[in-house]
């Protein structure tokens, strides 16, 4: 495999009054060049933490990542800006992300400036026409203004300005999550188009289950800053065997009236990962939690091939996936 | 029967000094008692100025209604004084709203905020009232000794529970219901549509869900409407809409959603955008977006046609029946 990017126990901790808040836990994963890593979870599981980490916007407590083959863990300022021409980030809501000040043309035009990549002006407008065109926007809207476009539109400005560098790596963040529907599944044809013309490598951050289960080749389920599960999306939407991935898989609304299914409700809500006691941080929700459980934290185990999954009762409760599966369908 | 609610022909306007917003545009809907109808459509369909206008809460100005009427329990609400309307809203017909964060009182204790609505609309003592609202905490699965609490001290899916007791306070025989669970994570949404329609089934009220999710429509609805650009482009029960979809427009809506159940290379999105609002296309409203709208979409605009019973459509490609555009 092609390893573009490694991850190995990679770890934030946030000093707040009251304790330290556990947003990252021990995350390990590795992701093929050319592929998408999707990351699901609810709020404040840490998601958006990671990806932040990922392209230095915070710095790891603890842990690793591996970039192309190098350490970029701690790296100086210098080192830290080379970088940005590798690995970019879309963010999740274009209007507080795009100054509004600047028009289509100079927004675009920003990280090709800061890396002087064309030296002289007609250059410039040449390529970014060329990335509106590419990224779908026509030239009459050059000059607007990001408060006169619409969320779509505003979202492939973002996107442009991420690919601006010809990066390898992007992390998207909920890119999709502001808009509607109708226009959500145009800006997520547009990433995979881009990616498969480009070779793109996408980390992808949403908890849209619908969206990442489109959008991925494998996906990471985190819950309260850990990792619960992590499986080919096909395999993962099979058998989910985490009883939280089955809880969440159950818990979304499925638009087809023939789609008759056992729900498991989960109870109670996600606490934050303040001070934490020992044992799995999903027992106090989790309907099949056992005294093992409320002890001794469960270590992520490789219980199929590329199938990790961290829970003790994961495969007594092999047999209730394979009963999940069956009503699914 | 007559039906609870009755949308007649109802035109909404924004006058604002960047021109005439058309925000709702003839939409005629029925609401039985103890239903639940899906209102859904994408942002600027018009769908919160519908609920706004059955209650009266538009703002005036720029809003105002031009047309139509709206029929409540068989009387025109639009006839109403305001002291009497004031009457009828959190008593016969209340509302949730999107934002639990923001629609509560962030220095009252959340048992008050209950009682004040309870006492609003019934001659009782305050204690009553209190004693009532606590009753309304426990039903929305709240331990009642939280009541004491502030709304900061709530997550947000509990923060939607005390804002659907006190919608619920009164039992009313209305329920508007806009976008109860979008800003929750789909866990908490499941806990929040299963009370929803639980109790639904216990104090029988008529809810109008409104929705951009189809996902969420499915598992709680009996009857939709699809909303586009303040109009209603199709209605009908669950099966004529999922199962029957007519209009382009939904048909498009169901295969931009990435499905759970098969795997597809790249999604069948809607091209373009939606209009503006205040520069309406000529014709049918859906034509420039449309993969198969004719010169004759471009300045006719589409009646209502009603394909089965029950299941209306407004596009020029089932006038004259079904048959005749299913050959095509």
């Amino acid at each position: 495999m092609n390893a573009i990017l490694e991850v190995r126990n990679l770890k934030k901790n946030f000093d707040i009054p009251g304790g330290t808040l556990h947003a990252v836990d021990q995350i390990s994963f590795t992701l093929a060049k050319g592929k998408t890593l999707g990351v699901v979870g609810e709020s404040g599981c840490g998601k958006s933490t990671l990806g932040r980490i990922l392209v230095g916007l915070l710095d790891a407590t603890d842990g690793q990542i591996i970039f192309q083959g190098r350490d970029i863990t701690r790296v100086k300022k210098a080192q830290r800006k080379a970088l940005r021409r590798e690995m970019q980030m879309i963010f999740q809501d274009p209007l507080s992300s795009l100054d509004p000040r600047l028009c289509t043309m100079e927004l675009i035009a920003e990280p090709l400036e800061i890396f002087k990549v064309c030296p002289t002006r007609a250059e410039l407008e040449q390529r970014v026409r060329e990335l509106m065109d590419m990224v779908g926007i026509s030239e009459h809207m050059m000059y607007a203004y990001p408060h006169e476009l619409d969320g779509g539109r505003r979202q492939r400005i973002g996107i442009a300005r991420a690919l601006a560098l010809d990066p390898a790596f992007l992390v998207c963040d909920e890119p999709v999550s502001a808009l509607d529907v109708s226009i959500q599944a145009q800006v997520l044809n547009l990433l995979r188009e881009l990616q498969r013309a480009r070779g793109l490598t996408y980390l992808f951050i949403t908890h849209d289950l619908s969206v990442v289960k489109h959008i991925s080749d494998d996906i990471l389920v985190m819950y309260m800053g850990q990792m619960v599960e992590e499986a080919s999306s096909k395999e993962l939407f099979r058998t989910p065997m985490h009883p939280y991935t089955q809880g969440l898989l159950s818990a979304i609304p499925v638009p087809n009236i023939h789609h008759k299914r056992r729900r498991v409700i989960m109870e109670g809500e996600i606490t934050s990962p303040v001070n934490l006691k020992p044992g799995c941080r999903f027992a106090a929700r989790c309907p099949h939690a056992c005294n093992r459980c409320r002890q001794e934290q469960p270590a992520l185990l490789e219980l199929e091939p590329g199938h990790f999954v961290a829970c003790h009762l994961a495969l007594e409760l092999r047999g209730d996936a394979a009963a999940y599966e069956n009503t699914a369908q | 029967m007559e039906p609870l609610l009755e949308l007649k022909d109802l035109s909404v306007k924004y006058f604002t000094s960047d021109g005439t917003v058309e925000a709702v545009n003839g939409i005629s809907l029925q609401v039985d008692r103890g239903e639940t109808l899906g209102l859904v459509g994408e942002t600027g369909a018009g769908k919160t100025t519908a609920a706004l206008s059955i209650l009266r809460l538009l703002p005036d100005p720029p809003g105002k209604i031009v047309g139509g009427d709206i029929r409540f329990q068989g009387e025109s609400l639009l006839e109403k004084t305001e002291k009497e309307m004031r009457a009828i809203r959190g008593g016969q017909i209340s509302m949730i709203f999107q934002d639990p964060m923001t629609a509560l009182n962030p220095v009252i204790r959340v048992g008050e905020q209950i009682a004040e609505v309870i006492l609003l609309h019934d001659k009782i003592s305050k204690a009553e009232a209190e004693r009532r609202a606590l009753e309304m905490l426990e039903l929305v699965g709240i331990p009642a000794e939280r009541g004491s609490e502030y709304p900061h001290q709530f997550s947000g899916g509990m923060k939607q529970r005390v804002v659907i007791a006190i919608a619920l306070a009164c039992s009313p025989a209305l329920l508007l219901a806009d976008e109860p669970t979008t800003a929750l994570d789909v866990t908490i949404q499941a806990q929040v549509l299963e009370l929803i329609n639980q109790l639904q089934e216990k104090l029988h009220t008529a809810t109008i869900l409104i929705t951009h999710d189809l996902g969420v429509v499915a598992e709680t609805c009996s009857k939709v409407a699809v909303m586009y650009a303040g109009e209603i482009m199709e209605s009908g029960s669950l099966a004529d809409l999922f199962d029957r979809a007519a209009h382009p427009y939904t048909v498009g809506l169901f295969q931009s959603i990435p499905s759970l159940e098969e795997d597809v290379d790249l999604l069948r999105p809607i091209p373009g955008l939606m209009p503006d609002p205040t520069a309406l296309p000529q014709g049918c409203k859906f034509h420039p977006r449309c993969p198969y709208a004719d010169e004759r979409c471009r300045t006719v605009q589409p009646p209502v046609e009603e394909l089965s019973p029950g299941h209306l459509v407004k596009c020029l490609r089932f006038c004259g029946g079904a048959e005749q555009a299913q050959e095509e």
